[in-house]
């Protein structure tokens, strides 16, 4: 094997960790913020040095790419592509931290019903999807399964944009809640923000296979 | 001596400059054959006028042979064979009416290693003047000065023109050789692997120089430097094996060429 190829490969590969690592952290931050399971919190905001350290690897692995191998048509592409969706990717382990922080710092459990009402899981199941179709499209070039989380999106932009009048009729029938329901209300937000991070990445995973630029495009 | 120039005999329309709606170069089903074998099979290919083209592709992929038949080079080999049509400004260059020294002064070339006569520097500018038998002192000076300003090369060379021109250093020789191509102001200059053997810095040079001449002259140029292509081209032309792959402008071809075999040779997959 020549050795840019040796070194796309190694890449490919921490894009590919980045990815795992940042759905775990995601999946561990919902069940410690719905479970309000401080230790799982705690091990997300513990876990957030080896997203970042990560992060930094690629990047450096990126620039030594581009410095060392000149990289053209694909191999431009996918350069380009990695260093953005690293970079959305570190962003959705934030959510994760975020969402994690919350667990730590406040000491109540956020009542059922709200998760009920605003359609939590629903939510979380939609963007499980989505983790699931960009991992299938980055692992095995797969434009048809990245395309698939576009239509993803909508259900969450629908349910965060219904939740400020679910919050605000909670809070009118009960104004003890104010603060759990202004917590989770801001965690849809973020869960809202990954979706659109994911949609980024399949974005990129098409520019990369596809030389196909859609960013911008679809909102026409 | 015999005088090279037969007013008679000049393609008028190939030095015309105003013919700009025929493409500069223009090639139709060009065939070459060195004996037995077919190193050409029939390529289709127009330049446009001031554009720089790159021809690119592996040893022995027939770039170098494509290029000097655009100023009949290759006649001299043994069992050179050639078929199809290549025009220049819209002229058949290969029609026996063809005065090859009118063409070869129309179309300058630069080669791979710089190739100045042991001579000084202004007798090799002034050379291809002084064959076609100008003699005006004024005249020469003036071409050579202005030659050498093209070339980017007046400026470290002017105190010293009776210098021998084999003193330069090599950047500066092969700066000189394209000085002396300019010289005779031709439309198109050929240049086959021009810096291969130069520095860096030279190479940056001569790579500058390319283009600004690209305003006065239309350039192809063979390279096995793919960063080079994608520098200094607008068309970037990909052969392999006698024919030629793709044809584009140099952006398309280094973000996404039409063909795997294009995108396997530029990122190093295979060649």
């Amino acid at each position: 094997m020549a050795k840019a190829e040796y070194q796309r490969d190694q890449l490919n590969q921490a894009g590919l960790d980045m990815l795992a690592l940042c759905i775990s952290q995601l999946e561990k931050a919902k069940e410690s913020f719905v479970n309000h399971d401080s230790d799982l919190a705690e091990e997300v905001l513990n876990n957030e040095n080896r997203v970042n350290a990560l992060d930094l690897k690629i990047e450096k692995d990126c620039e030594k790419f581009i410095a060392l191998f000149n990289p053209v048509a694909i191999d431009l592409r996918f350069i380009m592509a990695i260093l953005k969706i690293n970079s959305d990717l570190e962003r959705i382990a934030d959510h994760a931290y975020g969402i994690s922080k919350y667990v730590v710092d406040v000491d109540k459990k956020i009542p059922e019903h709200l998760f009920k009402v605003l359609e939590f899981e629903k939510m979380f199941e939609t963007l499980s999807s989505m983790f699931e179709n960009i991992t299938v499209a980055y692992e095995t070039k797969d434009v048809k399964s990245a395309r698939k989380v576009f239509k993803k999106d909508k259900i969450l932009d629908t349910i965060n944009s219904n939740s400020f009048k679910t919050i605000e009729i909670e809070i009118m029938k009960d104004n003890s809640i104010i603060n759990e329901a202004l917590i989770l209300f801001s965690v849809v937000k973020k869960l809202e923000r990954v979706g659109d991070l994911i949609k980024n990445v399949a974005e990129e995973i098409i520019f990369y296979i596809d030389a196909e630029v859609i960013k911008h495009q679809r909102k026409k | 001596m015999k005088k090279l120039i037969d007013k008679k005999m000049t393609l008028d329309k190939i030095i015309d400059p105003t013919l700009k709606k025929v493409p500069k170069i223009e090639v139709k089903d060009a065939k070459v054959w060195y004996g037995d074998f077919n190193a050409i099979k029939g390529i289709d290919m127009e330049i446009k006028s001031n554009t720089v083209t790159s021809f690119i592709g592996p040893s022995g992929c027939g770039k170098s042979t494509f290029l000097r038949l655009f100023n009949r080079m290759n006649d001299y080999i043994d069992g050179f064979k050639v078929e199809g049509k290549i025009k220049i400004n819209g002229n058949n260059i290969y029609s026996k009416k063809v005065n090859i020294e009118v063409l070869r002064k129309e179309i300058g070339m630069v080669f791979q290693k710089p190739n100045p006569f042991p001579k000084s520097i202004f007798e090799n500018v002034a050379y291809g003047l002084k064959i076609q038998g100008i003699k005006d002192k004024k005249f020469l000076n003036d071409r050579v000065e202005k030659a050498l300003k093209q070339a980017d090369l007046w400026n470290e060379v002017k105190d010293n023109l009776k210098k021998s021109a084999l003193s330069l250093s090599g950047g500066q020789q092969q700066r000189l050789c394209i000085a002396r191509a300019l010289a005779v102001e031709p439309s198109i200059i050929l240049m086959d692997e021009p810096t291969s053997a130069l520095d860096p810095i030279s190479t940056a040079k001569i790579e500058d120089l390319i283009f600004e001449l690209k305003e006065k002259y239309t350039i192809v140029i063979v390279t096995h430097n793919m960063q080079q292509a994608s520098r200094i081209s607008d068309y970037t032309a990909f052969f392999y094996l006698g024919e030629l792959i793709e044809f584009d402008k140099t952006k398309k071809i280094f973000t996404n060429p039409e063909k795997q075999q294009t995108e396997n040779y530029i990122t190093g997959r295979f060649g």
